[in-house]
């Protein structure tokens, strides 16, 4: 019997010869990621002190500072000084601050590599599966133990396929795969259990577009959502000065899975997640024509530069409807800049968007475009629950890019394939 | 701990999710500020009904969401001495155990009442409703875990034991 992926890179971590899924394991972990919101602030600091306050190896560990960021208050300000000064006190070369959501600057800056164990204080973390790493969100007392000791105990999970076959259509984005997913496993139906995405479709996506998808594996409970390393993969590391000191490893052809479901890309329309659950997915028909005040494009789901390209191949010589607020937060500096230099910044913002810096704070309520009462919200982020974005209320429905630009213009929930069209994409 | 953890029920339904227990507008504020605001978008009177030793039942997928370990945090600061569900996300689950929470996995808490007095036995993955008169079955904490959540959680049990 073959192994899977998650079997495969645990053994490796562990250092023994082969595990299968229900095993409990002692694994190295390769990175061990913090933000300022859940890290050193949140039980580590305090803690660490009480038992060792030196973390294992300087180089493996990663804190970055990225949900107050920019800081809206002296609270949130002082926050993140405590995290760069833990961080610049405990000799973290690897410290980012102001550059972006920490998921998507720890693939970019190369800390995410194929075959290794990311660990972090943030559930998206999962987001790293995309380049065939087994990454995951732990909580901070978990963290402290890691930053201590290198180690963690994991139980090697069971995996779910997913395989995805054919072409997506236009107008239908990589967000639309995830959101459909999740719709049908459920936000609890692979609780524990590792997502692993297969098939012609996700082979022919680019790497954004894989992270959109891998990034929401734990809104469906996963412990990782992974996907096999390939040259695109190689490329994107390599691009990042990454060029080897790892392992493709992929699943075996005869491995075994807990579970399967079969998707067809080329039947797949645009799909909206309805408040207050991301499984509590329809088309976006059913849903539209529901007024909105606010759109948002950015975050660690919706925030890369080839989403920021589809937002603004829609928005290109048309106008925000008056009285709904667009917001885009490019999900890193890199991005930012990329889009900038490439016109799609100031294409966006002549449509009257408003072009904030690369955060989580809008995604979680923290800052720069909290919702208030009764106001409803089309956003390309990854959660929709009650209150996360400011008002218990409040309304949150998730989408792609594409369509939370389409609904930017109307004022109301729109399918973008009306636009899409026009536009011949 | 003798592994027996007896107290009064307060009932929630499903999905009960870290941004509902820990809203992320307070998440700057310290653990016992914070705390006022826990569950606030369900239930705005739970800070101020909880009691110390109080038992959280709620159904299915108990601390879905965040990997904040401010939601088991607050909790905890409130007094909440066990919570019961049909089963908890993952992160949530080891998150409580991490920080000396008893959480019991329990098919049966459709039949458990808001202020119902329950005692569950950890070891034996027994629930006890004395207020109804009736017994369910639930998971069974092993030995190793108790010893740590008897020690008050992680942290505590290293410093003991390392």
């Amino acid at each position: 019997m073959g192994k899977t992926m998650s079997e495969k890179i645990l053994a490796r971590a562990a250092g023994v010869s082969g595990a299968s899924a229900g095993d409990i394991l002692w694994v190295n972990v390769d990175r061990a990621m913090m933000d300022d919101i859940l890290g050193p602030r949140v039980e580590i600091a305090a803690k660490m002190l009480e038992i060792k306050d030196e973390v294992w190896d300087k180089d493996k560990v990663v804190v970055i500072s990225d949900h107050y960021t920019p800081p809206a208050s002296i609270k949130q300000a002082e926050i993140v000084k405590f995290t760069r000064d833990w961080a610049a006190a405990h000799g973290i070369e690897n410290y980012h601050e102001f550059v972006g959501p920490c998921h998507q600057i720890m693939a970019e800056y190369g800390h995410v590599r194929p075959g290794t164990v990311v660990l972090g204080t943030d559930s998206h973390t999962c987001m790293g599966g995309a380049l065939g790493a087994f990454a995951s969100g732990v909580g901070s007392t978990e963290m402290l133990g890691i930053l201590v000791t290198g180690k963690t105990w994991l139980r090697v999970p069971e995996t779910i396929k997913v395989t995805w076959r054919g072409k997506l259509p236009p107008g239908v984005m990589a967000k639309d795969m995830s959101l459909k997913t999740i719709g049908i496993i459920g936000h609890a139906g692979a609780t524990y259990k590792t997502v692993e995405y297969v098939g012609d479709t996700i082979e022919a996506l680019s790497i954004d577009e894989r992270l959109a998808i891998t990034n929401m594996a734990v809104e469906m409970g996963a412990k990782a959502g992974l996907m096999a390393p390939d040259a695109k993969a190689v490329e994107f590391l390599a691009a990042r000065g990454i060029t080897g000191g790892y392992e493709l490893i992929v699943s075996d052809a005869d491995a075994s899975y807990c579970a399967t479901h079969d998707f067809r890309a080329d039947a797949l329309g645009p799909v909206v997640a309805c408040p207050h659950e991301v499984d509590n997915v329809a088309p976006v028909g059913d849903v539209k024509g529901t007024a909105v005040h606010q759109a948002y494009i950015g975050s660690c789901t919706g925030g890369r530069y080839s989403d920021l390209e589809a937002a603004a191949a829609v928005l290109k010589g048309r106008k925000v409807k008056k009285g709904v607020r667009l917001l885009v937060s490019p999900a890193s500096q890199d991005i930012w800049q990329r889009a900038s230099a490439s016109g799609l910044l100031a294409t966006l913002a002549a449509a009257g968007a408003v072009i904030l810096a690369p955060t989580c704070g809008v995604c979680v309520g923290l800052h720069s475009g909290l919702l208030a009462d009764g106001e409803v919200c089309i956003s390309a982020t990854n959660r929709n629950f009650i209150g996360r974005m400011g008002s218990k209320n409040a309304k949150i429905y998730l989408g792609s890019p594409l369509t939370v630009a389409a609904s930017a213009i109307t004022g109301k929930i729109t399918d973008p394939r009306e636009f899409v069209r026009e536009v011949g994409a | 701990m003798n592994g027996i953890v007896a107290g009064k029920v307060l009932k929630y339904g499903d999905n009960i999710n870290t941004d509902i227990i820990s809203p992320p507008q307070y998440m700057e504020l310290s653990i016992p500020e914070a705390a006022k605001y826990a569950m606030s978008a369900i239930d705005p009177d739970f800070a101020a009904k909880v009691r110390q030793g109080d038992i959280l039942v709620a159904g299915v997928n108990f601390g879905s969401g965040s990997s904040r370990e401010t939601s088991p945090l607050t909790l905890k600061h409130l007094g909440v001495g066990a919570i019961v569900a049909k089963f908890f996300a993952r992160i949530f689950y080891r998150n409580a155990i991490n920080l000396g929470i008893p959480v019991i996995e329990c098919a049966d808490t459709d039949k458990i009442s808001d202020g119902d007095l329950i005692e569950i036995d950890l070891a034996q993955g027994v629930i006890v409703n004395k207020t109804k008169n009736e017994q369910y079955a639930c998971s069974k904490i092993p030995p190793h875990i108790l010893a740590l959540i008897g020690e008050g959680g992680l942290v505590p049990y290293l410093k003991k034991t390392v």
